[in-house]
């Protein structure tokens, strides 16, 4: 069978586990086009109005693999930590995409809902393996077997500080980072937000495209391993209930107290429930407790490149502009 | 614990339609002082907007409004509500807060959060707040008893003045009596007063002076703050009763109550059988009250309305998801939804022409109908 997955959404932290798993029960795994300017169109067209960015390029990505696939793999995700959620569009996606696309194929929208313990993880699978008719052992074998592969992406973000894009795009020449510790000199960006913005060359306006192209070093929640992140939201006087905001908090606590990083971009979609709340709370903190350069991107289907642009270039001559004065001091000093 | 420091704890807490008053009553009744926040005016709103994270839902931003008017008129203390999400209020306590603080209050937040099946530890936060007052569990237990029995009449007068407002033959008639029946359970000190007290509300909307005009119903679903609260969804439910219309909602005081403050063993079962309405487009919880509008909406329409309103803060996730779903939900089932995303901008004047044109609608397809089958019958 040939089963499509969108090449938007959780592409970006579980693509590899979803494809080992598919291709060792013996299917195809077919992936939509990279994110561009027809599947954005029709993801407008398509998704329900008031929804964020991302969400209505998701439904163009199903557009894009309608016809092309036997079947649409449109997981509902609820939750992939303990006491946590995704956000509310995550659990209602499989509706919004059948209340909104017209003749759509078979859609596999297998629950994963980590919210009760890791361990519901079997059900998931279970559930896959039963959807797709193949019964518990080698379901068991496959989950093993891409278990291990996603094991060895996370490796390769977290220890290799690779970002995902030049992991999955296989095909692409894989260019080594501009990270922090393999290049002192450089000037170093925290580069926060969901990674299926952040990653996704179209919808970030190819926003890690040029700060490679300017030389400028970054890390992404994505790099820095759990230990860290939760280390940086210790200071949180609630819990927080959303995976990828407190990922972003985390991260950026953590580093903010080890004054490691020159600035701090946080890119947000435009009409994003949690990034209204985090990116509030990160902003407060700098504010009170540092003073570091700090730009707030928000995208959305309306933002012109020219804009975001001059609002990078902008920020980055702040960060130049003050590396050069620091460094003027130390050699005065 | 900070409130040794404090001398007087003055308690305040965010308004949404009603509510202050059951809040009030539990408060006062424990010995506390209560400083509710003035009612929500355009400055409110100004105050919420200038303070806020731009982005933030409105009702976020409107309470700040009203916490910067509480505790301008001397509130120390606010009690806010918590939650465990997926959505955006169970966090709000905690950002709003922080903009408080950076505004230079001084102040004591303290969040309830949803005891997941331990109503005592409520009644423990209850006690901790109250604790300089020696209150025993009973007095605790007798003063949210009260309080609930207050917003049980609530919903009932809700519920009667939507029945005689489009029908009223003096305009205004049903608002005075309203407005009278409200201030009255707002000071019933004793429970003993309050138990007749529903007799008398029936009685005071029968001596209305009503006309036998037909009129068109229809339900109100969708996001609760903006269901329950009037400043922000323009005083709907009135405009639309001047309109002769006959509205009912899917959300009120007391289900609020239920759902954020009390173990879920205590939650109605027919709530559950009715969520399951909304199963073929929506097909699970979504967080907020995204599931139970679309459900809303069937089940409206199985109930003969003839029209339904969906109200939703610009930007509010679950409801998002939720609107999808209703262009199939409307076709399916019949019945035509109006969709209303409420923000800082919206304002009154549009807002009448706009509900001028849907009724407008449901009346000449209700002519359309009847007219056909009176046709079909000859
Ligand atoms: S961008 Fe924000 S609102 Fe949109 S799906 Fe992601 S978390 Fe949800
Ligand atoms: S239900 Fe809507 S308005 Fe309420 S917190 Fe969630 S997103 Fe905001």
């Amino acid at each position: 069978m040939k089963i499509g997955i969108p090449r938007a959404l959780f592409y970006y932290q579980f693509y590899p586990f979803w494809k080992i798993f598919f291709e060792s029960l013996g299917h195809n795994v077919i992936l939509s086009s990279p994110t561009n300017k027809e599947i954005l169109k029709k993801g407008i067209e398509l998704c329900v109005d008031d929804a964020c960015l991302p969400i209505k390029i998701f439904h163009g990505h199903v557009a894009d693999l309608m016809g092309k696939v036997d079947t649409i793999y449109i997981p509902r995700i609820v939750s992939i930590e303990p006491k946590e959620y995704i956000c509310p569009k995550f659990l209602g996606l499989p509706d919004m995409i059948r209340n909104s696309i017209p003749d759509l194929p078979c859609i596999m929208d297998t629950e994963l809902n980590l919210y009760r313990g890791k361990s519901k993880i079997f059900d998931y699978v279970f559930k896959l393996g039963k959807d797709l008719n193949v019964n518990k052992n080698r379901v068991l074998v496959a989950y093993y077997k891409a278990l291990k592969t996603q094991k060895q992406f996370e490796y390769q973000l977290t220890r290799e500080l690779r970002i995902p894009q030049d992991i999955l795009n296989e095909t692409r020449q894989i260019q080594k980072d501009q990270v922090l510790e393999k290049k002192p000199s450089h000037i170093k960006v925290l580069l926060l937000g969901h990674n299926y913005n952040i990653y996704d060359d179209f919808i970030s306006m190819g926003l890690i495209r040029k700060l490679r192209k300017q030389n400028i070093a970054f890390i992404t929640s994505e790099m820095v391993v759990k230990k860290n992140i939760l280390e940086g939201t210790k200071k949180l006087s609630k819990d927080m209930f959303w995976t990828l905001g407190k990922k972003t908090i985390g991260t950026a606590h953590y580093f903010l107290d080890r004054k490691k990083i020159d600035g701090i971009i946080h890119v947000a979609s435009f009409g994003c429930g949690p990034d209204s709340l985090v990116g509030e709370l990160i902003e407060k903190k700098i504010k009170r407790d540092y003073t570091i350069p700090f730009l707030s991107l928000n995208l959305d289907e309306h933002a012109g490149e020219t804009g975001f642009n001059t609002r990078l270039e902008a920020f980055l001559d702040v960060l130049e502009g003050r590396g050069y004065i620091e460094d003027n001091f130390s050699t005065y000093g | 614990m900070f409130w040794k420091d404090v001398d007087i704890l003055k308690i305040t807490f965010p308004h949404m339609g009603n509510i202050y008053i059951p809040l009030k009553t539990i408060f006062e009744n424990l010995g506390l002082e209560v400083i509710p926040p003035p009612f929500c005016t355009r400055r409110t709103l100004e105050l919420g907007v200038a303070y806020s994270p731009e982005f933030a839902c409105l009702p976020l931003k409107i309470n700040i409004g009203n916490f910067i008017e509480a505790l301008e008129k001397g509130a120390n203390t606010i009690i806010m509500a918590g939650g465990i999400g997926p959505c955006r209020f169970g966090y709000y306590g905690e950002v709003q807060r922080e903009i408080l603080k950076d505004l230079g209050f001084n102040f004591e937040m303290i969040i309830l959060e949803p005891p997941q099946g331990h109503f005592f530890e409520l009644l423990n936060k209850v006690k901790c707040i109250s604790n300089k007052k020696n209150n025993s569990v009973k007095d605790i237990v007798r003063a949210i008893r009260l309080a609930w029995k207050k917003a049980l009449l609530l919903d009932q007068l809700d519920m009667e003045s939507f029945k005689t407002r489009p029908i009223e033959i003096t305009r205004g008639q049903t608002d005075k009596v309203y407005n009278w029946l409200l201030q009255q359970i707002n000071d019933i000190r004793h429970e003993d007063n309050i138990d007749n007290f529903k007799t008398k509300i029936i009685k005071a909307f029968s001596n209305i002076r009503i006309s036998d005009k037909a009129t068109i119903k229809v339900g109100i679903v969708g996001e609760i703050y903006t269901v329950l609260e009037p400043f922000v969804n323009l005083n709907i439910e009135k405009q639309l009763g001047e309109l002769g219309v006959e509205v009912s909602r899917n959300i009120y005081i007391t289900d609020w109550v239920r759902e954020n403050l009390l173990p879920a063993f205590l939650k109605p079962k027919d709530h559950t059988k009715m969520l399951q309405l909304a199963q073929p487009f929506i097909n699970c919880f979504i967080g907020g009250h995204g599931q139970e509008s679309v459900a809303q909406i069937v089940n409206f329409s199985k109930k003969g309305f003839d029209g339904v309103i969906h109200l939703l803060p610009f930007t509010c996730m679950p409801e998002i998801v939720a609107k999808s779903a209703i262009p199939r939900v409307s076709q399916q089932y019949c019945i035509p939804v109006m969709t209303v995303i409420l923000d800082e901008h919206s304002a009154e004047t549009g807002f009448r022409t706009r509900l001028e044109a849907f009724t407008d609608m449901i009346c000449h397809n209700k002519e359309v109908n009847d007219f056909a089958k009176v046709h079909s019958r000859n």
